[in-house]
């Protein structure tokens, strides 16, 4: 098991290079010259290549991209363009809060997807399995920002009880730490909800066609007919086996919760990774544009390679290491 | 059978949306980009969808939006059938070295979140309808390429082939002419997902203002206007998203239909 980690893990380098080259230079081939956002248009010609080659621009942008992954190799990412800042520090005073996003509704995804996908599948053909199904395509053909107005229009802009956007009330005064955690997690609830939906539908088909197959094998009818009564069946025999393809489904639908980050967190003016990142592509600020890019694309990488990992761990007829 | 009537139930809402799309001129009762009326009026029996914040006709500008977001779908799910069938035909029947690079090569594409890819070249490109076609096109092939290669690799031992072979067919008589027809079956399905996920992706562009741009109405770019005028004029955040509701979820019927017709195993 520990040599299958160590290779992947050096299967990763090649990966993350593609990543890092393709995205530099599809950012900068492309006309445009990020000083123009930030200098006067009638700045003098002389200053201006001096901002130029302050920031590297007048190079080849092969040498750029050495240049720049040099850089990351010792840990540096750059400055951001905007606030002067490193890249580094900038990303990773976001990331806890799309963590904490994404990991809640990783959770709430697993705690509601289990259940529904279950009920699903054996009571296949029933009002109750049709419903989900319905309710299934319909979360998977809602755009994910548009779910989210809604939600906001509804809880906070009707009823008015949530707040729209951010995530700490900048009036709050009580400073005990528990007032504090109360005003983040009232904040959270409608961008926790969107984002949960989005991967609610996608999964809930998956682990529904997984108990299906499960409920079709030899052992399942083994174990019936031996008499076993049918919670036994259904919770011991079948579930612990439909629930190892969904370990796979949560690293492979890692991108697409990302992707969504980028847009809910946007709408919802959550002060995450992924608000940071549109709001650089706005800014055309490469360093930041590269870091985001970088820290997105590790984070992929290592949840499809946990997946991986966690794939061995729970279904013991699978190997990676020949004996 | 229930899937059936679901499939038909999302054919026939396509056809309907696609004739609204080929007649909206006949069918829109206003000009879509004309100022006609009062700012965000509520909908009424002359302006069914109520009026946007410039006192334009909504449901003119729905109909229109119709032509622009099933436009976007088509053409950008084309693209990546295209890109995705060559690749994946490419990879799954040479193999080796070549195939070994094209999937790496797939694997750095996925290993984007692709929206924030997409944006990014948006921001760098003008903004317009052609470059949104496009950059979705290029950037959600790779699907298509993986289903292709695994289909070309099933394929590619079948004894047909060998026979195409042993006549002399050169290599690319053999992808095209005597194994794409057999692979078409899975293609089919994914360009209906595909354009499902074009149009939505084509939305949220539109929706952050990396898309098509105003005056020319998509749904998303109708739901970008409408952000700001919530408390007053829901009605212009409600419709747009329903339409593309309604559309991306014929698509899936159909999408899943069209898998259960065309799969062998029923």
């Amino acid at each position: 098991m520990r040599r299958f980690i160590v290779r992947r893990l050096f299967q990763l380098i090649p990966l993350l290079i593609g990543v890092s080259l393709l995205s530099f230079f599809v950012m900068h081939l492309a006309p445009g010259d990020p000083t123009a956002l930030f200098t006067d248009p009638n700045i003098d010609p002389v200053e201006l290549a001096r901002i130029r080659a302050n920031w590297g621009l007048d190079k080849p942008i092969i040498v750029q991209y050495f240049y720049w992954l040099g850089n990351v190799l010792r840990g540096n990412f750059g400055t951001s363009y905007m606030t002067g800042q490193p890249v580094i520090k900038e990303v990773l005073a976001r990331l806890p809060n799309t963590l904490l996003l994404m990991i809640s509704s990783y959770i709430l995804t697993l705690l509601i997807t289990i259940p529904l996908g279950v009920i699903s599948a054996v009571k296949k053909g029933s009002w109750f399995d049709n419903l989900v199904t319905f309710l299934s395509f319909a979360g998977m053909a809602m755009p994910s920002f548009w779910l989210g107005l809604m939600l906001m229009l509804l809880f906070a802009v009707r009823l008015d009880w949530l707040p729209a956007v951010g995530m700490y009330d900048p009036l709050l005064r009580d400073p005990s730490i528990l007032m504090r955690v109360l005003d983040v997690a009232k904040h959270m609830i409608l961008p926790l909800v969107t984002m949960t939906v989005l991967s609610l539908a996608g999964i809930t088909r998956y682990q529904r066609a997984a108990m299906l197959e499960v409920l079709n094998q030899d052992f399942v009818r083994t174990a019936r007919a031996k008499g076993l009564p049918e919670r036994v069946v259904i919770f011991k025999h079948a579930l612990r086996n439909a629930l190892i393809p969904i370990v796979t489904i949560l690293g492979l639908s890692l991108p697409g919760l990302f992707g969504g980050a980028f847009i809910i967190e946007t709408i919802f003016a959550w002060p995450g990774m992924g608000r940071l990142g549109v709001m650089a592509i706005f800014q055309r600020n490469y360093p930041l544009i590269m870091g985001i890019v970088v820290f997105s694309a590790v984070l992929i990488m290592l949840g499809n390679l946990f997946a991986d990992i966690g794939y061995a761990l729970v279904d013991p007829r699978i190997r990676y290491e020949k004996k | 059978m229930r899937k059936n009537k679901l499939a038909v139930f999302g054919l026939l809402m396509l056809v309907f949306f696609v004739l609204v799309a080929i007649f909206a001129p006949v069918i829109a009762p206003y000009d879509p980009d004309e100022i006609i009326e009062d700012e965000t009026l509520p909908p009424s029996w002359k302006h069914l969808f109520g009026t946007d914040d410039l006192g334009r006709d909504i449901f003119s500008r729905a109909v229109f939006g119709a032509r622009i977001s099933l436009t976007v779908g088509i053409v950008a799910v084309t693209i990546a059938i295209l890109i995705g069938t060559l690749m994946g035909a490419t990879a799954g029947y040479f193999g080796g070295l070549v195939g070994a690079f094209i999937m790496r090569f797939v694997d750095v594409m996925l290993s984007f979140p692709s929206i924030f890819l997409i944006l990014a070249i948006q921001a760098m490109l003008t903004p317009n309808i052609y470059n949104v076609m496009i950059v979705i096109g290029l950037t959600s092939w790779m699907g298509v390429a993986r289903l292709v290669r695994g289909e070309y690799l099933k394929i590619r031992e079948l004894q047909y082939v060998e026979a195409a072979r042993a006549i002399g067919c050169s290599n690319s008589r053999i992808i095209f002419r005597h194994m794409l027809p057999n692979a078409q079956a899975p293609i089919i399905v994914a360009a209906t997902l595909g354009m499902a996920g074009a149009i939505l992706t084509e939305s949220a562009l539109s929706f952050l203002g990396m898309g098509v741009q105003p005056p020319m109405p998509s749904w998303g770019n109708m739901l970008m206007d409408a952000q700001a005028y919530m408390r007053d004029a829901p009605w212009m955040a409600i419709i747009p998203g329903l339409l593309i509701l309604i559309t991306v979820l014929s698509l899936y019927f159909v999408g899943e239909g069209l898998r259960e017709a065309l799969s062998p195993r029923g």
